[in-house]
C-alpha cells in the first residue's frame, strides 16, 4: 500500500502544430517547447517550491537532435529550475507522458519525491515516427510480429479486419463527432484554458501560437467519406479518422498530497491505480482493453464506476474497439467530452498528460463523477491505463 | 504621399542593401485584444544581424502606417515591434551611410528616421517594443521612440548607443528622447561616456535605468512581453517611470558641462560628434522633442560628410576585419601546437607573459631565471594575481586551482626539453639574448618555437648563434599585457611559416590582435612614436615652450600629449626608444640628451593629488633650458604641427616602401591598437593624407581615393 497519496496538481500544454514546413513549430525546437510549457506551468503555480521538486521527467519518442540529451535534466535547466534539481528522459511512444507520469507517482508513492513535473514533448516536424530506428530483423525473419505492425495506419485496419462489426461508417461518425465536440469545448473555452502560449519564430516573423492547428471544425461525413485510404487500396482507414502527425510538449505537477496540502496547492485528481499491458504488436490499437480490466482490477473498481473516459484518439476504430469491448455506445457522453486526438492532434509522446489535464478540467465541472481513466494504445503492442480519483465528486460514496 | 516618394532620393540610390524585413503578424492575447507585431528580420543566418538602411526604414515605414490605419480601422489595439532570435537590429547599415554621395542626400537619411520613427509616437494605439537581443544606435532608437519596452534577461551586454565612437550621434531621437526617459546623468553614461569606453549596457542594465519598463527571462521572453503588453492595454499594468522634472532640469547644465570638462580632458576637442551629441543633449532640457530632432537632422547631416568619420569606419573596419584576419599570415593548418610554455625571465614582464599564457592557452608554463629566490618570487607573484583574478569572479577556484597547477618555476633550464614555445624576456641586451636562446636550443626539440619580446633590437640577431634560426619569432607585446591587444609579429628573413603561423594563430589563443611586420628598428608602434616624441623633444630643446609643442601636437587627436606619454612608459625607456631610432636611422630619429637627463632625475609630468598631469615640472623646465643651445631657434606651433605631420607622412611612406608591413592599413591598425591612435584620424594615414602631409612630402596619398568625406 502506498505510504501517502498522489495526486494530480496542475498540468498545462502548448497548442499543438500541424507537423512540417508549413507548422506554426517548424523554426521552433522540441525542447523549447517543453521549456515554454514548462515554464507556464511553474509560473500559475507560485506557491509550488522550486526547489523541492525532486524529479523531472520528460518522454519523448525519438531522443536524438532537440529531443535528445536527457530531456528532463535539459528542459529543467533551461527553464530556470535549480540547478540542484534533477531529471530524466522517459520512452514508450505514444505513452511517454503517461509513463512519466505513472513512473514519478511510484516515486512519490515510495515517498522518494515530495513534488515532481512530469510531461512530454515530440516534433513530429523535425523527428517523423520511428526516425533513425533501426529494428532488429529477427522481428520479421523469426516472425515475432507482423510486417504491418511497424506501421500504426496498418494496424488500425488490421483492427477493422478483426472486429468487422467496426466499420468505416461508425469510424467517420466518430471522428466527426470528435470535431464537433472540440469545437463546441474551444466556443465554451475549456480547451484555453490549459493551454500556454507560445512564440514561435517563422521566416515571415514571430508568430504567437495560442490555439491548437490542427483541428478541422468545417469536417463534414461526406468529406470523411471521400478521403484516401493511404494504408490499404479500399480501407477504410483515412486521414479524418485518425490522429495527425503533430508537434507540442504537455507538463504537469505530481505531488504527494501531503506535499501539495502543505504549500496551499489544491489537487485535481487523485491517481487511484495506473496499469500497462502488453498485446499482439499487429493489433497495438486494443492495447488500453487489457490495461484498464487490469488498473481496475488493483483499484477494486468496474468499468461502470467510471464516470469520465478520456482515451486517446490514435484511431477511432481502436477508441471503438474499446467501447465495444466494454458496451458502451459510440456516442456515450461520457467518452471524449471534448473530442479527442482526432481533432487536437496526437504529438506522441506528449499525450498523455493532454488526457489527464481535460480529465481533471472536467473533474471540476462534473462533481457528480468520482472516477475517471485515461488510456491509450502504444505502438507495438501495448495500452496503458490511469485511473483518477476527483476530488471534487460531490454524491454518495459506495 | 507615401514615405517611398517623400524620399525618392534614398528609395532610388543604386543599393546593395541588405534589407531587413518588416514582417507583420497578428497576435491574439488573453484579454481578446489583438496585438500587430512586426518583426525585423533580413532572413540571413545569425552571423549577419539586422541592420537599417535607407530601404528597411522605408519598409518598416509603410509597415507601422500600415498598422496606424488598422488602429485607426479598430482592427487592432497595439503595435510591437521585434527582431529575428537575437538581434533586434545593429543600428544603422554603416556601409549605406558611409556611400551616401554629398550633404544634401545626407541630411534625408536623419529625417527619413525621423519620419518612420515618429509614426510609433501617437499611432492610435500603444506601441511596444520588445527588445529580444543585440540591440544597438538606430536599433536602440527604435525602442526610444515607442512607447513602451520590454527587455530580454538573456540579451547580450551588446544594447546602447555607440554612435559618438563612430563619428556620428544617436540621431534617430536617442540623443533627444533617452535624458527625457532616463535622466542627464544616466542618459549622457549611455550616450557619451560608455561608447567612449566601448562599453554597451546588458539587459539588467536596460532595465534599472528606465529604458525598458520591464524584463523577461529569455526562454519566454515574447510570451511574456505579449502578456504585459496585454495588462498595460487593459489598464492592469501601470508603468511608473522616472519624473523628469525641476530637480533633473535644476542639474542638467551641470552635468552636460562636467561632461563637456571630462571630454576636454580625455579627448582633446578634436573629434566632433560626442560634441555635437552634447549639444544636443543639453538643449533637450525643455523637453522639446521637435527642435532635439532639428538639431540631431543637423548633427548627422553634418557628421555624414565628415572627414572624421568616413575615417571612423575605416578604422572600424580595420578592427573588426582586418585585424581577424592579419594580412601576410599564412596558412593556420601549418601552425604547430602549443602544449607547453617556457618563459625565460621572471621579471614584472615575464610575469605577465606567464599569466597570459596561462589564463588563455591553459597549457602547463614554466618560467626560469638564474636565480631561485628570483623565480619563486615571480611565482608568488603569478599566484596573487590568480587570487585576485579570483576575487573578482573571473576564474572560479577549480579553474585558479588549475592555473596554479600549470604553473611551476626553474633555474634549470633543462626542464625546457618539453616545451614548444619559448619566450623570453630578459634585459634588452643583444649577447644575453643570443646566449640565452642558443643555451635554450640545446634542450628542446628542433621544431620548439623561440620567440622574443625585443622591443629594439634585430630578432635576426638574436637567432644569430642558433642551428635552428627558423624557428625565431619576433613576439613584441605591448604594456600592460593583459590589457593592450597589439602584438607585433617579427618576421626575420629566416623565419619559416610553420614559425610564424604558429606565432599568429599563437596570438589569436592569447587573444590578441596580430600584426606580421619585418624586422626593421622599432617596427611599427615604437618606430611613430618615436618619431612624434623625438620631434617633440627636439623642438622643446630647440627652445620652443612645452605649451607650443603640446599645441601643435593637438590636431592629431591622440590620446594624451607627447610629454605625458613618455611619462607613461617611462622616461628610461622613452630615452632608450630614441636613442636606438637615432642610432638606425640618424639622419631622421632625434636622440634627446635632454630625456636622458630627465630621466636621470625621473622628472618631467607635474601631477594633482590624483596623480592627474597638470604641467610640466618646473625642475624639468630648468633641466631641459640647459640644453637649449644660444643659437637655437624656437618652433612656431604652425610650423611645428607640420613638422610632426610631415615627418610622420615621410616615416610611414619609407616604412611602406620598405615593406616593413603590407599595407598602409596595418600601419594604422597598429597604431589604433597599440598606441590607442584615434578612429577619427583613421589611425594615421587617412589623417595625414586629409591634411596634405602626404602631398607635400611625397606628392601622392597613402589612400586613393582619399577616406574622407564628400565634398559638396
Amino acid at each position: 500500500m502506498a505510504i501517502d497519496d498522489v495526486v494530480f496538481v496542475d498540468g498545462v500544454r502548448t497548442p499543438f502544430g500541424r507537423a512540417g514546413e508549413k507548422g506554426i513549430y517548424w523554426k521552433t525546437r522540441a525542447d523549447d517547447l517543453a521549456v515554454k510549457a514548462l515554464q507556464g506551468l511553474l509560473e500559475r503555480n507560485p506557491q509550488l517550491p522550486q526547489d523541492q521538486i525532486d524529479e523531472v521527467a520528460v518522454a519523448a519518442t525519438t531522443q536524438t537532435g532537440d529531443q535528445g540529451l536527457t530531456l528532463g535534466r535539459t528542459v529543467g535547466i533551461l527553464a530556470g529550475l535549480p540547478i540542484t534539481t534533477p531529471g530524466y528522459a522517459i520512452e514508450r511512444m505514444c505513452a511517454g507522458a503517461m509513463t512519466a507520469v505513472t513512473t514519478v507517482a511510484g516515486g512519490v508513492a515510495m515517498g522518494a519525491y515530495d513534488f515532481a513535473i512530469a510531461g512530454g514533448v515530440e516534433h513530429m516536424g523535425h523527428h517523423p515516427m520511428g526516425e533513425g530506428s533501426d529494428p532488429n530483423p529477427r522481428f520479421l525473419a523469426e516472425r515475432m510480429v507482423d510486417g504491418d505492425a511497424l506501421i500504426m495506419g496498418k494496424t488500425a485496419e488490421k483492427l477493422h479486419d478483426r472486429f468487422p462489426q467496426l466499420t468505416k461508417e461508425r469510424s467517420d461518425t466518430f471522428a466527426l463527432r470528435s470535431q464537433q465536440k472540440y469545437a463546441e469545448a474551444l466556443t465554451r473555452g475549456d480547451i484555453q484554458a490549459d493551454l500556454i502560449p507560445v512564440s514561435a519564430y517563422s521566416d515571415e516573423g514571430w508568430r504567437l501560437a495560442t490555439a491548437d492547428e490542427a483541428p478541422r471544425p468545417e469536417t463534414t461525413l461526406e468529406g470523411l467519406a471521400g478521403l484516401k485510404t493511404p494504408f490499404r487500396p479500399h480501407g477504410r482507414v483515412t486521414a479524418g479518422n485518425a490522429s495527425g502527425l503533430n508537434d507540442g510538449a504537455t507538463m504537469s505537477i505530481i505531488a504527494s498530497g501531503k506535499a501539495a496540502k502543505q504549500h496551499g496547492l489544491k489537487p485535481r485528481m487523485r491517481m487511484v491505480s495506473f496499469a500497462f499491458a502488453g498485446v499482439e504488436p499487429d493489433v497495438m490499437g486494443i492495447g488500453p482493453i487489457p490495461s484498464t480490466e487490469k488498473a481496475l482490477r488493483k483499484a477494486g473498481l468496474s468499468i461502470d464506476d467510471i464516470g469520465l473516459f478520456e482515451l486517446n484518439e490514435a484511431f477511432a476504430v481502436q477508441v471503438l474497439s474499446f467501447t465495444d469491448h466494454f458496451g458502451i455506445s459510440d456516442d456515450d457522453p461520457r467518452v471524449n467530452p471534448w473530442g479527442g486526438a482526432i481533432a487536437t492532434g496526437h504529438p506522441l509522446a506528449s499525450s498523455g498528460v493532454r488526457l489527464m489535464l481535460q480529465l481533471a478540467r472536467q473533474f471540476e465541472q462534473r462533481p457528480d463523477v468520482r472516477y475517471g481513466v485515461t488510456a491509450m494504445c502504444v505502438g507495438l503492442g501495448q495500452g496503458g491505463s490511469v485511473i483518477w480519483e476527483n476530488p471534487n465528486f460531490k454524491g454518495k460514496r459506495k | 504621399m507615401g514615405i517611398r516618394e517623400e524620399f525618392a532620393d534614398l528609395a532610388n540610390m543604386k543599393t546593395d542593401e541588405v534589407i531587413t524585413h518588416s514582417y507583420v503578424t497578428d497576435a491574439t492575447m488573453p484579454s481578446g485584444k489583438t496585438i500587430a507585431l512586426i518583426t525585423l528580420d533580413n532572413n540571413r543566418d545569425h552571423k549577419r544581424p539586422n541592420t537599417l538602411g535607407p530601404l528597411t526604414l522605408i519598409e518598416f515605414g509603410e509597415a507601422l502606417e500600415a498598422q496606424r490605419k488598422r488602429a485607426a480601422a479598430k482592427e487592432i489595439d497595439g503595435i510591437a515591434v521585434t527582431g529575428k532570435p537575437f538581434f533586434l537590429a545593429a543600428g544603422a547599415d554603416l556601409s549605406q551611410v558611409q556611400d551616401l554621395p554629398n550633404r544634401a542626400t545626407a541630411a534625408l537619411l536623419p529625417k527619413l528616421g525621423h519620419r518612420v520613427y515618429s509614426l510609433m509616437h501617437d499611432a492610435g494605439v500603444p506601441t511596444f517594443v520588445f527588445i529580444n537581443g543585440l540591440t544597438l544606435g538606430g536599433g536602440l532608437e527604435i525602442a526610444l521612440n515607442a512607447n513602451y519596452r520590454t527587455v530580454n534577461e538573456g540579451a547580450p551586454r551588446a544594447i546602447g548607443l555607440p554612435e559618438v565612437s563612430l563619428g556620428l550621434v544617436p540621431g534617430w531621437g536617442g540623443a533627444t528622447l533617452l535624458p527625457n526617459l532616463i535622466g542627464i546623468e544616466n542618459a549622457l553614461k549611455v550616450i557619451i561616456e560608455n561608447p567612449l569606453k566601448q562599453r554597451m549596457l546588458d539587459a539588467k542594465q536596460v532595465h534599472e535605468l528606465g529604458i525598458a519598463d520591464a524584463i523577461f527571462p529569455s526562454a519566454t521572453f515574447l510570451e511574456r512581453s505579449f502578456l504585459w503588453a496585454d495588462s498595460v492595454l487593459t489598464g492592469k499594468t501601470k508603468v511608473e517611470r522616472k519624473k523628469i522634472g525641476l530637480v533633473e532640469k535644476a542639474k542638467w547644465d551641470v552635468a552636460v558641462g562636467i561632461a563637456r570638462k571630462s571630454l576636454e580632458s580625455k579627448l582633446g576637442t578634436v573629434p566632433l560628434a560626442p560634441y555635437r551629441a552634447l549639444d544636443i543633449i543639453k538643449e533637450v532640457k525643455k523637453g522639446d522633442i521637435a527642435a532635439g530632432f532639428a538639431m540631431e537632422d543637423e548633427a548627422l547631416a553634418d557628421l555624414i560628410v565628415s572627414d572624421q568619420f568616413h575615417a571612423s569606419i575605416y578604422a572600424f573596419n580595420l578592427v573588426q576585419k582586418r585585424a581577424k584576419r592579419p594580412a601576410g599570415a599564412p596558412d593556420k593548418e601549418l601552425a604547430k601546437p602549443v602544449r607547453k610554455v617556457g618563459i625565460v625571465g621572471a621579471g614584472l614582464m615575464a610575469s605577465q607573459f606567464a599569466l597570459l599564457f596561462l589564463r588563455r592557452l591553459q597549457v602547463p608554463v614554466v618560467i626560469t631565471d638564474l636565480d631561485q629566490g628570483r623565480v619563486d618570487k615571480a611565482i608568488e607573484g603569478i599566484h596573487g594575481e590568480i587570487d585576485k583574478l579570483q576575487g573578482k569572479g573571473r576564474v572560479d577556484a577549480d579553474t585558479a586551482n588549475r592555473l596554479k597547477g600549470l604553473l611551476s618555476g626553474t633555474v634549470d633550464k633543462s626542464d625546457f626539453a618539453d616545451c614548444d614555445w619559448v619566450i623570453e624576456a630578459v634585459f634588452e641586451e643583444l649577447t644575453l639574448k643570443q646566449d640565452i636562446f642558443a643555451e635554450i636550443e640545446e634542450h628542446v626539440s628542433d621544431e620548439a618555437v623561440l620567440a622574443t619580446n625585443t622591443s629594439s633590437l634585430s630578432v635576426e640577431q638574436i637567432g644569430a648563434k642558433l642551428k635552428h634560426p627558423e624557428r625565431v619569432v619576433g613576439f613584441h607585446f605591448f604594456n600592460p599585457v593583459a590589457v593592450m591587444p597589439l602584438v607585433e609579429v617579427v618576421k626575420t628573413p629566416h623565419t619559416d611559416d610553420a614559425t610564424l603561423s604558429t606565432a599568429m594563430v599563437t596570438a589569436k589563443n592569447l587573444k590578441k590582435n596580430a600584426v606580421i611586420t619585418r624586422d626593421t628598428p622599432g617596427f611599427v608602434v615604437n618606430r611613430v612614436l618615436a618619431k612624434l616624441l623625438g620631434t617633440a623633444m627636439h623642438a622643446v630643446e630647440q627652445g620652443t615652450p612645452f605649451e607650443d609643442v603640446v599645441e601643435a601636437a593637438r590636431p592629431l587627436g591622440l590620446p594624451m600629449d607627447p610629454f605625458v606619454l613618455l611619462d607613461l612608459v617611462g622616461l628610461r625607456v622613452g630615452a632608450h626608444v630614441l636613442d636606438t631610432h637615432h642610432a638606425a636611422f640618424p639622419e631622421r630619429f632625434h636622440a634627446s640628451e635632454a630625456l636622458t637627463a630627465l630621466a636621470e632625475e625621473n622628472v618631467l609630468i607635474e601631477k594633482d593629488s590624483k596623480g592627474e598631469p597638470k604641467g610640466i615640472d618646473k625642475q624639468a623646465l630648468k633641466i631641459v633650458k640647459k640644453f637649449v643651445p644660444k643659437d637655437a631657434t624656437p618652433y612656431t606651433v604652425d610650423d611645428l604641427r607640420i613638422e610632426f605631420e610631415d615627418g610622420l607622412a615621410d616615416e610611414i611612406k619609407r616604412m611602406l616602401d620598405d615593406n616593413v608591413v603590407a599595407a598602409a592599413e596595418d600601419i594604422d591598425l597598429c597604431m589604433i591598437l597599440g598606441a590607442a591612435w584615434p578612429f577619427h584620424a583613421g589611425g594615421a594615414t587617412p589623417y595625414l593624407d586629409r591634411v596634405g602631409a602626404s602631398e607635400r612630402v611625397f606628392g601622392a596619398t597613402f589612400h586613393d581615393p582619399r577616406i574622407e568625406g564628400p565634398k559638396d
